[in-house]
């Protein structure tokens, strides 16, 4: 194996040398370039900023629920906070955030020389800092940001709107040109690079979820592009889609927002499931378990998602059948999630563990995503959701998932691959630090909402009744601490690209995949030809 | 080993035409934006010259970079399989198009089969028909809304039919330019694709021709005319936004087939265009049925 390595890096280095272009030199390199590697990184630096952005303003966010009453900000602009902080953490964080993982390591894990459009992904990735430079210039406008809450609903965006209603319109259609275009690469680099030989079940589960997750976003970004448009229309000139006087229904901009909504969310939770499913056979140095079941369990996860949608209405007047309808298919969902957090621990089970950060990251990722998991059963149950809905449940649910979910798996990975991106191993002593401080905090954070949620305090609010003042107190604390332990995750990567212990070309023993055939840091080109066959076999997920 | 067999992947150069497209969004966005935020102030501003410039930005941005393009195409360096890949991209672009329009077909079927006979009282809304609006009848076409705004509902046969007619014609002979093509028939090929494209601008003609009519004082169907001119408008005018993005990818494929580009084995440009063609001509048969005739 060690030869492997020796031989493919030689191999590399030598046509690196041949290739027509090198890179350029400053800020060239990262305004022109057409190179999977320096678009991943520009994807991975961009979610990290708007992750702190959108970071700071849940602190300002925490810090006025410090206590009742009203203490640091307007209730309008804290309506402006938690309204951008969503739309930030979900288009400006999460999503680049997978998007950066997917351009790194899917020529990499595909043995292909690079992405299928080089030159639309470097624009897929230029037109996401000019669309939120829009959404947060707009604090500085006359109108203030906008303060519909994420989900923009009508008439809160219409009628109520504070006049921010059109930037945050067109904001969100070049971020969703950027999306279409960012996943019609990803789907074209996997159906038609992959190396000859590597067949779409020898493909890494890390691969298939991005495949799916591509499909999911060419399907919906469409139709968000088309509810901005009639929102935009009903606005200013005078359509009134969501008005019930010209014949229209406010709750149909809920269902054709939730039509692209649901599958949103598993757009950010399937890469994670690809992530952990790298890690954890890796530090269990075993195969995954149930490598086909992963792919299927994914796949009915998607085509799910598309018949769910309305369990985020259930307390809109819908017709008996429908809530019916949709409570149901949002429980089955269940089952293939289930699959999955079954086979990571089967993949566990009797396996030869060891605890390095990306495992630490991973198996909290399972545990804690499944705590979410559950507190969305019981938010699928319609009679219960009439309890729950809008309350602080909701945002520990969705917390939950998202942060010790998907954030959770974007470290697992980034602690895993960083060796291969920057060519040094990470402070191991720091990162411990990073993932301990996290845990912690997080949960403090996080858990005691499930309580605030089921006492009855609403979300989005800026004061509350007495008797929640007590965890609230506690939540802000778990806050503040969670938003400092991420400066931590800041000082390893800074360190580790400047230098630190220099990683081989597979610094993890138990690690499989085409990436770890070529040399830490990854040659600027690679697989300009294809990797041999028994490097693709060798880098078959699946158990032998 | 299979590497005897592999052609080499074309990895681009270096190329600014993406920034360039992306300040050109920029521009357009936020040009839009700020001309839109005047407009409903009663304002003027600059926004509206900065969305024409981003425009042709754009424009600018697309000619640029769909040369290079050619000019690599045309040097021999785009293998067979990054040929796969370009209609690869252009189909799920498509289908990105498809699911565009679905979301408005998707309302003006919402309009038409819940909210409208819910406004009228239907299932358990009885007190909702009773009490806010009485006089309301669910109907569709709904010539008068809730408020009591009316209008006049688009018939199918007279402009429309002919459009139907000649889109549908258009498709036919896109279908021949293309078989034209791949028998290597040029002339054949300018003929069928000069056709196609004067279908086209004829169709657009007698859509704006519509257009004037449901705007004059005899029909009275404006975009804010209720859920009817609503629905009729952004449904035929993202059409026929369409259909205009669809002539200017022809007459660019004429230019280019006049110029003497394309093979009988390699037109991928010509192909997709074609693809797009067929596409639109798809969606306004669903529109016909669905918005004018039932």
């Amino acid at each position: 194996m060690t030869t492997d390595v020796i031989e493919q890096d030689s191999h590399d280095e030598h046509h690196d040398d041949s290739h027509e272009h090198g890179k350029m030199t400053g800020i060239k390199r990262w305004l022109y370039t057409t190179n999977h590697k320096d678009i991943g990184t520009l994807y991975l630096w961009f979610a990290f900023i708007m992750f702190l952005t959108g970071g700071a303003m849940a602190m300002v966010i925490r810090a006025e629920l410090f206590q009742p009453g009203l203490q640091l900000v307007e209730p309008d602009f804290f309506n402006q906070l938690t309204t951008v902080h969503g739309l930030i953490m979900v288009f400006g964080a999460i999503m680049p955030a997978f998007t950066g993982f997917a351009n790194w390591m899917l020529p990499m894990m595909l043995g292909a020389p690079d992405m299928a459009l080089p030159r639309m992904n470097n624009w897929s990735f230029w037109i996401l800092p000019f669309a939120f430079a829009i959404l947060l210039g707009s604090f500085f406008m006359e109108s203030g940001a906008p303060n519909f809450g994420w989900t923009f609903y009508a008439p809160l965006s219409t009628t109520y709107s504070n006049g921010s209603t059109a930037f945050f319109v067109f904001a969100v259609h070049i971020m969703g040109i950027s999306s279409i275009m960012g996943a019609i690469n990803i789907v074209v680099t996997i159906m038609n690079l992959r190396a000859p030989g590597m067949t779409y079940m020898k493909m890494p589960l890390f691969v298939w979820t991005f495949f799916i997750t591509a499909y999911l976003l060419i399907a919906v970004m469409p139709v968000l592009a088309g509810v901005v448009t009639m929102l935009l229309t009903d606005t200013y000139f005078g359509t009134s889609f969501f008005d019930a006087a010209g014949g229209g229904d406010p709750v149909m901009f809920q269902h054709i927002f939730w039509f692209f909504g649901h599958p949103e969310v598993y757009i950010m939770i399937l890469p994670a499931f690809g992530i952990v499913s790298t890690i954890i056979p890796a530090f269990s140095r075993k195969r995954l378990f149930g490598y086909s079941s992963m792919v299927y369990a994914t796949s009915s996860i998607a085509l799910l998602s598309f018949i769910v949608w309305a369990h985020h209405m259930f307390t809109t007047g819908m017709p008996l059948f429908g809530e019916l309808f949709f409570m149901y298919c949002t429980m089955l969902i269940a089952v293939p999630t289930g699959v999955k957090v079954f086979n990571w621990v089967a993949t566990m089970w009797r396996g030869s563990l060891s605890f390095e950060t990306p495992m630490l990251f991973s198996i909290a990722f399972v545990i804690l995503f499944t705590i979410g998991g559950f507190s969305g059963l019981m938010l699928a149950m319609t009679p219960v959701d009439f309890q729950y809905h809008d309350t602080y449940f909701v945002v520990a649910h969705f917390h939950y998932v998202l942060v010790t979910g998907s954030l959770f798996s974007i470290y697992a990975g980034a602690y895993y691959w960083l060796p291969k991106w920057t060519g040094h191993m990470y402070n191991d002593t720091l990162s411990k630090w990073h993932f301990w401080c996290s845990l912690i905090s997080v949960n403090l954070l996080f858990f005691p909402m499930h309580f605030l949620g089921l006492a009855g305090m609403p979300r989005r609010i800026p004061d509350y009744a007495l008797q929640f003042a007590d965890f609230n107190k506690w939540v802000s604390i778990g806050g503040f601490a969670f938003g400092l332990s991420q400066l931590i995750f800041l000082a390893v990567v800074i360190k580790c690209i400047r230098g630190g212990e220099k990683a081989p070309a597979k610094p993890w023993d138990g690690a499989i995949g085409l990436e770890w055939t070529v040399a830490s840091p990854a040659p600027y080109h690679t697989f300009s030809t294809p990797p041999p066959q028994k490097d693709i076999d060798n880098a078959d997920q699946h158990e032998h | 080993m299979t590497n005897k067999e592999y052609e080499s992947y074309y990895v681009p150069n270096q190329s600014h035409w993406p920034i360039v497209g992306a300040v050109a969004l920029f521009m357009i966005a936020f040009g839009a934006g700020n001309y839109v935020t005047d407009l409903s102030k009663q304002e003027s501003g600059y926004g509206g010259y900065l969305l024409l410039a981003g425009i042709a930005l754009v424009v600018y941005m697309l000619v640029g970079w769909f040369s290079d393009v050619i000019n690599e195409s045309l040097a021999g360096k785009y293998s067979h399989q990054m040929d796969n890949s370009f209609r690869q991209g252009m189909s799920w672009f498509i289908f990105s198009e498809v699911m565009f329009f679905a979301a408005f077909f998707g309302a003006l079927l919402y309009l038409r089969v819940f909210s409208i006979p819910w406004l009228g009282g239907a299932g358990n809304n009885v007190e909702t028909g009773a009490v806010l609006w009485p006089e309301f009848k669910a109907i569709w076409p709904l010539i008068k809304t809730p408020d009591g705004t009316t209008t006049t509902a688009m018939g199918w046969y007279g402009l429309p039919l002919i459009n139907t007619v000649l889109l549908l014609t258009s498709s036919v002979t896109a279908h021949f330019a293309h078989s034209a093509l791949i028998k290597n028939n040029r002339s054949q090929l300018k003929a069928w694709l000069g056709i196609t494209i004067l279908l086209g601008l004829a169709f657009m003609f007698f859509q704006v021709q519509e257009y004037a009519h449901g705007y004059s004082e005899e029909m009275r169907l404006f975009l804010d005319s209720g859920v009817y001119g609503n629905t009729f408008y952004l449904l035929t005018g993202f059409h026929g936004m369409h259909v205009t993005l669809g002539c200017i990818m022809l007459i660019v494929m004429w230019l280019r087939v006049l110029k003497g580009h394309f093979t009988p084995e390699n037109h991928f440009a010509f192909q997709a265009a074609s693809w797009y063609w067929h596409f639109v001509d798809v969606v306004w048969v669903m529109l016909f049925v669905f918005v004018y005739i039932l």
